[in-house]
């Protein structure tokens, strides 16, 4: 029986362990994967202050972090189903089943799938895939790549493989369908890019680029070319093209472009082929929250947050007694506010445990994860203060509702 | 095709690892211990881990941490293993799972 076990090895999850362990808790670490880190260790960009933010590293000061504070880590472990019993959490997994008071689900985000016409090719991967390949793994996803869909993860990873010697031959939007309207629509997407362009990725990038001319687009490392999109960092950015079909045999070897309208619509006869060993989907990120789902938490969606996400307090508390929620399972954001969320949820669950005097403590960590999302290098969604109001409305409502009149 | 990324701009050095021997579907491949199974394939060139259970159509990673079950294969017999969450190590026999591959596809997978 533990104090408190938490599902995920992120950034949220080992410094939720780190915090509820360093009060005299006794934690336990479950994640699947077989380095801790979560998706922090495929992450690589310069800040601005010149500095780069290499996930490797923090991921590894992380885990440090929270073997030295006393919790108990397992990685390779997979997490099927979780169930309340009386007072306890029952955590099953695939090798043993484990009880505790209070569970902390830090699961992180997963990518949206894209569907194109060849798509389970060999070849064909997620752009978080091909992160990982390169960053963490240091094996190259191919020689050449195509991006589909362009939003500011395949922007950054994009960079990020250009970083390791492997070419990116475009960034282009999928088909329209109705199903990825928002995913296709070029001006929509134009908007989005725009937040990340300040980020360059690289000084190596910004100076060796052949493009820049002083002019404020220029210096976010943008630069129109007609009729076709833009260049960001060197790499071709189509917003007047989609990739209708990815071709090969047995793996990948091109894919089909063709010009769409404004309105995404494919005009006939103006197909091209781009050769290419790989292809990698961006079809962004959504809060894996099927745990959460499966204990009977409410929910609600939340467009700003990538999706649904489990109601919660600014605590970190659900709805359920013992269950909590840290990192980008609320919502789709940057590692450093996923590594503050857990720190509310450590301190949470210590206060909930019996441990006294950490209020203050608590208010404090909650001014932190504000402060830690205003100064945020970028957002994955422009407006998402906007959905974390949401949340605190609904879960406000929910509890209004639920007390006796 | 692929290769490994042994110098980095910003990551440096690859770190020095063991090497170790493998095999896949007969064959004798080398690759580094510890990393997943999916990244020694890939830096040997090998992108087909399984065949479609009904189609027969080839298969290879696509989410890489472990949330799409695309990269299935039998690991020293045991089946449904996730090629990239399971750490290589010596010695280790991997198959295919799924149709048979041909002798002719493998071939031309490898040489071609
Ligand atoms: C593919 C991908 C790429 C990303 N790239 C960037 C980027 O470049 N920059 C950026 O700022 N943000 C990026 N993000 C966003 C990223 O989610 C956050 O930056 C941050 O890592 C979130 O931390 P977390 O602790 O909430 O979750 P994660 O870091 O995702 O960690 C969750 C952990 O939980 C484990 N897990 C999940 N379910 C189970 C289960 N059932 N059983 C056992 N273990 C389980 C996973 O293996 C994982 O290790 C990316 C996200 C994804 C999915
Ligand atoms: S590639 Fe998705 S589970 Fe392995």
């Amino acid at each position: 029986m533990y104090d408190v076990i938490i599902i995920g090895a992120g950034p949220a999850g080992l410094s939720a362990a780190t915090t509820s362990a360093n009060e005299g808790l006794n934690v336990l670490v479950i994640d699947e994967y077989m380095k801790a880190g979560g998706r922090l260790l495929g992450q690589l960009y310069e800040e601005p202050d010149g500095t780069y933010w290499n996930g490797i590293k923090e991921s590894n000061h992380l885990y440090e972090q929270a073997r030295r504070s006393g919790a108990e880590i397992k990685l390779r472990n997979s997490v099927h189903n979780i169930e309340k019993s009386g007072d306890v959490w029952l955590v099953y997994t695939e090798r043993a089943t484990y009880e505790t008071s209070h569970l902390l689900l830090a699961t992180g985000a997963a990518e949206s799938p894209l569907p194109v016409p060849g798509w389970t090719l060999p070849g064909v991967m997620s752009v978080g895939a091909a992160q990982v390949m390169t960053n963490v793994h240091r094996v190259k996803p191919g020689k050449r790549g195509v991006i589909i869909g362009v939003n500011p993860l395949a922007a950054v990873i994009a960079s990020e493989l250009q970083m390791a010697g492997v070419e990116v031959a475009a960034l282009t939007l999928p088909q329209m369908n109705g199903l990825n309207e928002e995913a296709a629509n070029p001006k929509q997407v134009m908007n989005q890019l725009l937040h990340v362009a300040h980020m360059a990725p690289s000084a190596l990038i910004r100076q060796g680029s052949k493009w820049m001319k002083p002019s404020i687009m220029q210096q976010l490392g943008i630069t129109f070319y007609p009729k076709s999109g833009f260049k960001m960092w060197g790499i071709p950015v189509h917003l007047r093209k989609a990739v209708t079909e990815i071709l090969g045999d047995e793996k990948v070897a091109a894919v089909k472009l063709a010009t769409v309208k404004p309105n995404g619509d494919v005009i006939e006869g103006t197909e091209e082929i781009i050769t290419c060993d790989f292809v990698c989907i961006a079809g962004g990120l959504y809060p894996l929250t099927e745990l959460a789902a499966v204990a009977g938490c409410p929910f609600y969606l939340v467009e700003e947050l990538g999706g649904y996400v489990p109601l919660h307090n600014e605590r970190m508390e659900t709805a359920l007694d013992g269950l909590y929620v840290a990192g980008n399972i609320t919502g789709i954001e940057g590692a450093k506010i996923a590594i503050a969320q857990g720190v509310t949820a450590g301190l949470t669950m210590a206060s909930n445990h019996g441990v006294p005097g950490l209020e203050a403590r608590i208010d404090q960590s909650i001014k932190e994860i504000e402060h830690t999302r205003d100064s945020a290098p970028f957002h994955f969604h422009p407006d998402v203060k906007k959905g974390k109001q949401i949340v605190q409305e609904k879960w406000e409502e929910m509890m209004k509702a639920e007390q006796p009149l | 095709m692929s290769e490994r990324i042994t110098n980095h701009p910003v990551l440096g050095p690859i770190d020095m690892k063991k090497e170790v021997s493998f095999i896949f579907n007969g064959k004798i491949y080398k690759g580094y211990e510890g990393e997943s199974i999916a990244a020694a394939l890939l830096a040997n060139n090998i992108r087909t881990l399984r065949y479609h259970e009904e189609s027969g159509s080839p298969r290879g990673i696509y989410c890489n941490i472990g949330h799409c079950f695309e990269c299935r294969v039998t690991v020293n017999e045991k089946q449904g293993q996730r090629a990239c969450l399971t750490p290589l190590k010596e010695g280790m026999a991997i198959q295919s799972s799924g149709m048979l591959p041909t002798p002719v596809k493998e071939w031309r997978e490898t040489y071609v």
